[in-house]
């Protein structure tokens, strides 16, 4: 195997085994922080219960994500040594902010949070829950703001062979944080929202505690429906910034080969890779140029037009990403979105009418949909990530030149930590499930953790 | 002073705070086994550290972003080229993390003790690698002229580099002790400040054998000159003195000593490298310097700016949080 591929898949491994913590994280937190609201302006218990019962499945999600995390911070230096050699002067910042402004934060109030009931007034108390999930999701803005400048590369100047930054606002501001950051949000919102769904449902399906179940259920439903509709909402206009700066990574998505006006949509496209052409379509009318301009007309490029054009501007090579994988991430992220919602409205019109255990199907099929917003989530990254192919950083730098150069990083080191990292997180995968599940399913009244200390 | 020199320097503290916070943690992991003769022992153990581990390793993550953004060579370079010996310690940095999370989850005395031994080697290992990483610093390493390390994983493990490996962590295992004696009661207390006292000795011995190994394999007295100036004679007597403190037991003492010692050693590692952050064994003009690795002006002083408004507000309340759980953990605290 070549250096690249192993690089590009421990990259890929490591990551993506991290963001199925991260969203659960960004959303879970704000909502236990509002259960704990609602408790410290009520002194109604069950708020009480609420907060300890969902902060206990948070914490052990939270420990994950921080722990699969730490090996984000060095494996850009690990594996993409000439990477950083060329961005470090642009992408080292937002890193380094993150850890001195978000993590510090996070990892020292989320200590005062749980060794803290007694401890500390309940002001405070009250205080570093939102500490943590402001910490939290502030994290995310700043790993976002380092990721768009891959996206949609601004405020800088190639200067002495490499990317120096000139404009530090630009970088923070960049147009692609406006749509990523909120849709990565949304989406921990959707995570947390069918998490708690599906594990209220669960109880509410056997009966256990159905007063605290059906509140969880009902807020929970509140939740994931807004977090439902802002992820559809914003991914609109994410996909309209992306037929701006990133038209390839479009074209993939709906394996649209030529350029149309209007641009139809895909329902099921079956093509030619190696020619680069539709064999079997079924496609949906001016529905792209909709979705791309808010209106029937006008022109969304296609890959072979748009690969004509990258030729002439970058040079020789081949700039089409792996259009199958982009278009089959694209349908997974936009099918549980749309799941998603559907979902959520039922719950909505159940709760609404006051009668959340109504239909056992339902109710039934709830946990499964558990596994939805983790589909999306991991869909989606694929898609920004993959679809950027061949670049790492959009029309500056390609994929194949940020790897660690193999006279220092040499295969069979990739070979080792991908075999170890593979063991320990596959093994760390099976406690986590288990331990979420086995608390999950405990009855809130009869607690048997100790709160406030290890 | 200009903006690199700055920049050295906190990045220099960055590394301080996180030998002298996460080295007691490292030190309290070590000494789990040893400290501890029952379930409620070890709870009272992991307990002392367990408001702060999470926080004092955002250290070393702030350390390693603050390196990439103010010297992407130097970030680029040291983490390619120890790239084996980082995977090891992050590996035990993912089990140690989620160990003092998992463990309490499940009372089974099997559960339990696999994830104590997570907590063991989880902090042996970076205590001990994080010392062979500095001494391999301090006596260079391979590194061509296109700034890339040529070594191989086994060159890390040279003589001098295993002897500051485990300085490093006879120091930190002293200093996690110190911290034990000084935040638990009663017997576990009493455990670790005997482990501290037996600790003692062997760490001066070290110590004094890595300074005689540096004579030889770095250029440390070179740098430094005869008069090293007051950093490592504090830091010496600090650690002389701490045998005192512990005997009689002044446990605060006792830790502000070790502490010293720490940091002391930190500063005197830095100081000696300064203004290389990596030096070439083949070539010195193929040093990585504070200059030849560095960020443009442009960055660094938006990474001052930042610095300067955020690094004293941390400072702030993370130690606010070390008053809030400044009682020392029982048994009796743990029930209740």
């Amino acid at each position: 195997m070549d250096a690249l591929l192993l690089a590009r898949l421990q990259f890929g491994i490591t990551t993506v085994y991290h963001f199925f913590f991260v969203p659960l994280t960004l959303g879970l937190s704000i909502l236990v922080a509002i259960m704990q609201t609602v408790y410290f302006r009520t002194g109604d218990p069950m708020w009480k219960k609420m907060t300890q019962f969902w902060g206990k499945l948070f914490l052990i999600n939270f420990a994950m994500g921080v722990v699969t995390g730490i090996v984000q911070e060095f494996q850009f230096g690990m594996n993409w040594s000439e990477y950083s050699r060329f961005v470090g002067d642009i992408f080292g910042a937002p890193l380094a902010i993150e850890a001195l402004l978000a993590f510090f934060l996070e990892s020292t109030f989320i200590g005062v949070w749980f060794f803290g009931w007694d401890k500390v007034s309940k002001r405070v108390h009250l205080a570093s829950i939102w500490l943590v999930a402001f910490a939290s999701n502030l994290s995310a803005l700043w790993i976002l703001i380092a990721n768009s400048f891959m996206q949609h590369p601004v405020g800088y100047v190639v200067r002495n062979g490499r990317a120096e930054m000139t404009d530090f606002l630009a970088l923070i501001t960049n147009p692609n944080i406006f749509t990523q950051y909120p849709h990565v949000l949304a989406g921990g919102v959707v995570t947390a929202g069918f998490f708690v769904l599906g594990i209220s449902a669960w109880h509410l399906l056997r009966q256990s505690n159905p007063v605290f179940f059906t509140r969880s259920f009902k807020l929970a439903t509140v939740y994931a429906l807004i977090g439902a509709m802002m992820v559809g909402v914003v991914g609109h206009s994410q996909a309209q910034e992306m037929v701006q700066t990133q038209p390839m990574k479009m074209a993939a998505a709906e394996a649209l080969f030529e350029s149309a006006d209007p641009a139809s949509f895909s329902v099921l496209t079956i093509g030619d890779l190696t020619q680069r052409k539709e064999v079997f379509a079924l496609r949906l009318p001016a529905l792209l140029s909709l979705l791309a301009y808010n209106q029937f007309t006008g022109q969304v490029q296609g890959i072979n037009d748009l690969q004509i054009e990258y030729q002439k501007k970058y040079g020789p090579g081949d700039y089409v990403p792996p259009v199958a994988f982009i278009y089959w991430s694209f349908r997974a992220m936009v099918g549980a979105g749309t799941a998603m919602l559907g979902l959520a409205a039922i719950a909505l019109y159940f709760a609404l009418k006051n009668n959340v255990a109504g239909n056992k199907l339902f109710l039934r099929l709830l946990p499964w949909a558990i596994l939805l917003p983790y589909l999306g989530n991991s869909a989606g990254w694929l898609l920004t990530e993959l679809g950027r192919a061949p670049w790492l950083v959009f029309g500056v730098m390609k994929i194949e030149n940020g790897v660690s150069p193999a006279s220092v990083v040499s295969n069979i080191y990739v070979i080792i930590t991908i075999a170890l990292f593979t063991l320990l997180y596959g093994a760390l995968m099976g406690v986590t499930v288990y331990l979420l599940r086995r608390y999950a399913t405990h009855d809130p009244d009869q607690e048997t953790v100790a709160l406030g200390a290890y | 002073m200009d903006l690199n020199t700055i920049w050295f320097i906190l990045i220099c503290v960055l590394f301080s705070g996180f030998f002298l916070l996460e080295g007691f943690d490292y030190g309290v992991g070590i000494l789990l086994p040893f400290v501890s003769k029952n379930d409620d022992d070890r709870r009272i153990v992991i307990n002392t550290i367990g408001p702060f581990w999470d926080g004092n390793e955002v250290w070393l993550l702030t350390a390693g972003g603050a390196i990439f953004a103010a010297f992407p060579h130097w970030y680029a370079t040291m983490f390619s080229g120890f790239y084996l010996a980082l995977a090891l310690i992050l590996v035990a940095l993912i089990l140690r993390g989620v160990a003092f999370e998992f463990r309490r989850k499940d009372n089974r005395p099997r559960w339990r003790s696999t994830w104590d031994w997570a907590i063991f080697i989880g902090s042996l290992l970076p205590a001990l690698l994080f010392g062979v990483a500095f001494g391999n610093l301090l006596r260079g390493v391979p590194i061509d002229a296109s700034k890339n390390y040529v070594g191989d994983f086994f060159g890390l493990l040279n003589p001098y580099a295993l002897l500051t490996g485990i300085y490093g962590l006879a120091l930190m295992t002293l200093h996690g002790a110190v911290y034990l004696s000084l935040r638990s009661e009663g017997e576990v207390s009493e455990r670790a400040r005997n482990i501290a006292k037996k600790l003692w000795l062997p760490v001066v011995v070290l110590l004094f054998v890595a300074l005689g190994a540096s004579y030889l394999f770095t250029d440390m007295y070179s740098k430094l000159g005869v008069d090293p100036g007051v950093v490592p004679i504090l830091g010496g007597a600090a650690l002389l003195s701490t045998i005192w403190f512990v005997r009689n037991k002044h446990d605060g003492w006792a830790f502000l000593m070790t502490a010293l010692t720490i940091v002391t050693s930190v500063i005197t590692i830095f100081t000696t490298l300064f203004p290389r952050v990596m030096i070439s064994s083949l070539k010195p003009e193929w040093s990585l310097t504070i200059y030849n690795a560095s960020s443009t002006p442009y960055t660094l002083t938006v990474m001052t700016i930042i610095a300067v408004i955020f690094v004293p507000i941390v400072l702030l309340y993370q130690g606010w949080t070390y008053y809030v759980f400044r009682k020392r953990v029982s048994k009796k605290s743990l029930a209740a």
